[in-house]
């Protein structure tokens, strides 16, 4: 039994005028504990619909989705989310939004300030524990939604286009520090970006997905250890580039032909 | 120090003003009997003082003023933050915000001292309902926009679904229902002075028609300056609490 079971999973909405609309079709994906797994395609093929799917936000209309065995009915602190736009809780400083998960599961207020301060040192944002969100930089922010994610201990880590939103430096570096943080935990993690470079430096799987509705295209497995030279990375991931501008072209015309 | 420039800055027009008033006045350029200098205005304030009990009355119309806002605060926010977070309450009260919200309350005034009489429940009945309707729009336009991540973070850190209204929504929604609650805070004086000049034996408001009815014109004066000055003090100090609860606001 595979630690992350997705089982021929299908979304549909119904659209404004009523019709079904199939986000995706026919998921079928097994991921193993520990692993780090991205999934590229272009947008609106579904990735945040599958991700949210595992997440326990919105229901699958077919299929399963089950963890350790276990269908997934809701969400939980098991499977930690970060989204592109940070998503942190405005009102509460730094300290405040990685000890919320901490208060919700009743953890003594001086070991919780201890976890919480653990968890704010490794992600570099000593210092700024009585901080509200809105005088952090981007990459800080997501830095605390990291923080209050892994603070929670979850076994998976759900993100979604987490560095889409920061500046290319930025972006680099939170990739650096997301892998460096993988090989310390060891955690399973779904990652979703429209980046394949990011997608073939972090991951070991990289999941293709094509659009409309959204299905895997292929699954390719990066082989790339630690020390991969970045001439090899590029190398991957321009073959996945390839993989993938068919379905990134088809999708903006099919776009362009709606419009 | 610089504080302190800056408050007094703004309070220059305000002097120049009053000046001017009673320059005006000294000068015969306006007819004292309909329209008293400041400085009989000031006496007649001390007069107020003194003879008329401007401080029991005051107290009695802060009294009600208070009663009525902070009850249409409170039942305000709750029921906006339900209408955002369930259909149910929503079908339940939307058509009636929405359908009231165009009626000047003031015109529920008699209405209310039919049901409750002359004295403080009629007051604050009516201070209430004309205070409610913006806290309750504001609170629901702004919780219903509340960004759904911060509601699956939420979920996904372990609370309740039922516990989100007021751990999630209710903080997010905070800086409209701040705008709308100081807009409230206004209503509240219009419906006080409104309810009292109607009728009433005590209260800010029974005291300027009586004055004015007996013509002691600087008394009315000052009655109302004393009403301008308490509902200015009382919106100076929301501004001051609604910042201090907004900080997380400030860039
Ligand atoms: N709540 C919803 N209601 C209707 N359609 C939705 C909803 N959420 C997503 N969709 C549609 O499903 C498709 C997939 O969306 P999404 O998963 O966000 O794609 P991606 O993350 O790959 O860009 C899109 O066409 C989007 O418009
Ligand atoms: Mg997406």
């Amino acid at each position: 039994m595979a630690f992350l079971e997705i089982q021929d999973v299908r979304k549909s909405y119904v659209t404004g005028q009523g019709e079904p609309f199939i986000a995706v079709d026919g998921i079928d994906l097994t991921i193993e504990q520990g692993e780090f797994i991205s999934l590229v395609g272009p947008s609106g093929c579904g990735k945040s619909t599958l991700l949210h799917m595992i997440g326990g936000f919105v229901p699958c209309t077919e299929g399963a989705i089950r963890v350790d065995g276990v269908a997934v009915q809701q969400p939980g602190p098991d499977r930690g989310i970060v989204f592109q736009h940070f998503a942190l809780f405005p009102w509460k400083t730094v300290r405040g939004n990685v000890e919320y998960g901490l208060v919700e599961r009743g953890m003594p207020r001086a070991e919780r300030r201890q976890t919480a301060q653990r968890f704010i040192d490794m992600v570099g944002l000593s210092g700024f524990e009585d901080s509200f969100p809105s005088r952090l930089s981007g990459g800080m922010q997501q830095r605390v939604a990291i923080a209050r994610m892994l603070a929670c201990e979850p076994s998976i880590l759900l993100m979604d286009e987490p560095f889409g939103a920061l500046d290319a430096q930025t972006r680099k570096i939170m990739q650096e520090e997301l892998r460096a943080l993988w090989h310390q935990f060891g955690k399973t993690v779904v990652f979703v970006t429209h980046d394949v470079r990011e997608a073939v430096f972090l991951s070991q799987r990289v999941v293709v997905m094509s659009t409309r509705p959204g299905r895997i295209k292929a699954i390719v497995e990066t082989g790339l250890g630690p020390g991969a030279s970045r001439a090899l990375i590029d190398e991957k991931a321009d073959k996945l580039w390839d993989m993938l501008r068919d379905e990134v072209v088809r999708a903006m015309a099919a776009e362009r032909s709606k419009a | 120090m610089v504080r302190l420039a800056s408050r007094l800055h703004f309070y220059i027009p305000v002097l120049l003003a009053f000046t001017l008033w009673e320059a005006a006045s000294q000068a015969g350029l306006i007819d004292e009997s309909v329209f008293p200098s400041l400085s009989s205005v000031l006496v007649g304030f001390v007069r107020l003082l003194t003879n008329n009990n401007l401080l029991m009355h005051a107290g009695i119309s802060i009294f009600r003023q208070m009663s009525g806002f902070l009850l249409a605060a409170g039942i305000g926010i709750a029921a906006g933050i339900l209408m955002a977070t369930s259909g149910w309450a929503r079908f339940a009260i939307e058509p009636i915000i929405r359908l009231t919200y165009p009626l000047p309350k003031s015109a529920l005034i008699p209405l209310f001292i039919l049901w409750l009489g002359i004295g403080d429940a009629s007051k604050i009945g009516a201070i209430f309902l004309g205070a409610l309707l913006p806290v309750v729009l504001s609170t629901y336009n702004s919780a219903r926009g509340v960004n759904v991540a911060l509601v699956w973070s939420a979920w996904s850190l372990g609370t309740p679904r039922w516990q989100v209204p007021w751990k999630v929504v209710l903080p997010a929604a905070m800086p409209e229902i701040v705008s709308g609650l100081r807009i409230s805070l206004a209503l509240s004086f219009t419906l006080l002075v409104s309810a009292e000049f109607l009728i009433s034996q005590e209260g800010l408001g029974y005291l300027i028609s009586q004055l004015g009815e007996n013509g002691d014109y600087p008394g009315m004066f000052a009655a109302v300056l004393a009403v301008t000055v308490i509902g200015v003090a009382a919106d100076r100090s929301f501004l001051a609490l609604g910042n201090r609860v907004l900080r997380w606001t400030e860039q």
